[in-house]
């Protein structure tokens, strides 16, 4: 009998701990760094696996224009507040050039009609939000390779940083940039693009006009809006707050196949 | 499922304890709860970044929903508004605005059941991926468990003469008045419990790990079959909130089925593997459920 009552004993007492843990501790359990370095294990591992399965070609799904959404969310920045960015809005981006540079062999400096001189593709993607919603839309631009070949780059040259014009937190050490980074193999993917045109026009203000990246195998915070500057990086960790992104350094994954 | 050990019983009756689960399935069971649970409220969190659903393969603010959780400003109050299809319903305080820190807030899900509590996506998400992939690495080890043990064929598999309408029936009938098995026949599953077993594990748990997959953009690269089994990225992700909502359904039905027929019995077994069984002959009308 006694090892009945110990054993009743045993169980109903890990059940009031564990309802103890659940309602006092969850908020103090999730925010322990140590648990969230834990957590981490698991981005890595689904990147490995997603690129594992993926390859580095595998293309993501193109619609037809009849699946193209009514209405296309603009998420983020609408409006980039900043003298310069209005500056360049008001002269119709004619003004506006995309620098290329980091260690990359020439350094270069891309005009809107340059850009649109290069040899284009055009896609119909779905963009997938964090958040949850999806909005299917036509992009053409030029294939990030390709500016990419013509700038040549180092051979220590690992990931490929995007600048953006619109800070969009308003912070005192200018750490509230919007910037992106993507490694070689999205990169030079054939889908990840510089998009000037939206469903057949000239990108509009919302959508990060005059250009803004597409990488159509990952989130909607990649798809950096409003660039301004682009760099070839061998790493990361001397940019902003290290993490290779504008929400990276908030709590984001880096690699958003999921 | 064998006899391991005798209780001392009262004088008169036969109590056995039979080994019920083996070490594998108690383990990958508690390992469940605990992956299910945190997938739930770190996954309501996800919800709330977004609390609105759609159908087809895309879906945001200006297209027509589903489901959606809003607050509408209504005077000087705030309401909570769930809407399913063309069906309205105020769910203040619960859905749509509930409390943070005593104030009226907008939100799909209340913070009581979301984690973190507080608003944080990225967190949700970390949560939600790690426990994803121990709940995958979890199944696959009790599948193949399963497969080699032949726990699936001999424990699960509702035999020919269980099917039958009048079998079926009589057990419905028996599980509505709270009559369980007892004596030998408790040795085994009833065929409600093999039925509802079999259906989560081999339809609805599946069922969350496709269509959770199905919402990763670099998952579809890799199969993009798969959005067309589920009608598009928004389909999919309404199916996994109906798919989750059903698992909740099976787990509460779970544990009152686990409560009214002997919770201490089947707490025992799920921990240590033992037990008890009646092996006196069954008595014309029973009337106690937790013996």
């Amino acid at each position: 009998m006694s090892r009945l009552i110990t054993r009743r004993r045993f169980l109903i007492g890990s059940t009031l701990t564990a309802s103890a843990l659940g309602l006092s501790g969850c908020d103090a359990v999730v925010e322990s760094p140590k648990v969230q370095s834990v957590l981490k294990i698991a981005e890595g591992f689904t990147m490995k696996t997603q690129r594992f399965l993926l390859g580095d070609d595998a293309l993501a799904r193109e619609f037809s224009a009849a699946d193209i959404s009514p209405t296309f969310r603009a998420n983020g920045t609408s409006m980039p507040d900043g003298g310069q960015y209005q500056d360049l809005l008001s002269r119709k981006f004619t003004t506006w050039q995309l620098d290329v540079g980091g260690l990359v062999e020439r350094p270069a400096q891309f005009s809107l009609p340059a850009l649109k001189a290069m040899p284009a593709r055009t896609q119909i993607t779905r963009h997938d939000c964090v958040e949850g919603w999806s909005a299917i839309g036509q992009w053409s631009g030029v294939p990030l390779a390709a500016l990419l070949n013509q700038v040549g780059l180092k051979p220590q040259a690992r990931y490929i940083v995007f600048h953006c014009a619109d800070e969009f937190e308003k912070t005192l050490d200018g750490s509230g940039w919007y910037y992106e980074s993507i490694d070689l193999v999205d990169a030079f993917h054939p889908q990840t693009i510089l998009a000037y045109a939206m469903n057949g026009r000239d990108l509009e203000v919302p959508h990060g006009a005059p250009l803004r990246l597409r990488v159509e195998r990952q989130l909607g915070y990649k798809q950096a809006k409003y660039l301004m500057r682009i760099e070839a990086v061998a790493d990361l960790s001397g940019l902003y707050g290290g993490n290779g992104g504008f929400w990276e350094d908030r709590g984001y994954e880096w690699y958003a196949g999921i | 499922m064998d006899t391991s050990e005798t209780m001392p019983t009262p004088p008169g009756s036969k109590r056995l304890i039979v080994h019920r689960h083996s070490i594998a399935v108690r383990l990958s069971h508690w390992l469940n709860v605990l992956c299910m649970t945190i997938l739930l409220f770190s996954g309501l969190q996800i919800f709330n970044a977004h609390p609105a659903l759609y159908w087809g393969p895309y879906g945001a603010d200006n297209d027509p929903s589903v489901l959606s959780m809003r607050a509408v400003e209504g005077g000087d109050t705030t309401r909570g508004i769930t809407r399913i299809g063309s069906l309205s319903f105020d769910t203040t305080g619960v859905l749509g605005v509930s409390d943070v820190d005593g104030q009226p807030t907008e939100r799909g899900f209340p913070a009581w059941i979301t984690l973190p509590s507080y608003q944080d996506l990225a967190t949700g998400r970390r949560w939600h991926f790690f426990f994803a992939w121990l709940f995958v690495i979890n199944g696959v080890a009790y599948l193949a468990y399963g497969l080699i043990s032949r726990h699936f064929r001999r424990d699960l598999l509702p035999k020919a003469a269980e099917l039958t309408p009048t079998n079926l029936g009589h057990e419905i009938a028996d599980h509505a008045r709270l009559r369980f098995p007892k004596g030998e026949k408790a040795r085994n599953y009833n065929t409600l419990q093999k039925l509802a077993y079999l259906t989560v594990i081999f339809v609805a748990l599946p069922l969350m790990i496709a269509t959770g997959l199905t919402m990763s953009p670099g998952f579809d690269a890799f199969a993009p079959w798969l959005i067309d089994v589920f009608g598009g990225r928004q389909s999919a992700r309404t199916i996994h909130f109906i798919a989750a909502s059903g698992l909740i359904a099976f787990v509460v039905i779970h544990v009152a089925m686990v409560l009214v027929s002997g919770l201490f019995n089947n707490m025992r077994s799920m921990i240590t593997g033992g037990y008890a069984i009646d092996s006196r002959p069954e008595p014309a009308v029973k009337k106690d459920f937790a013996s």
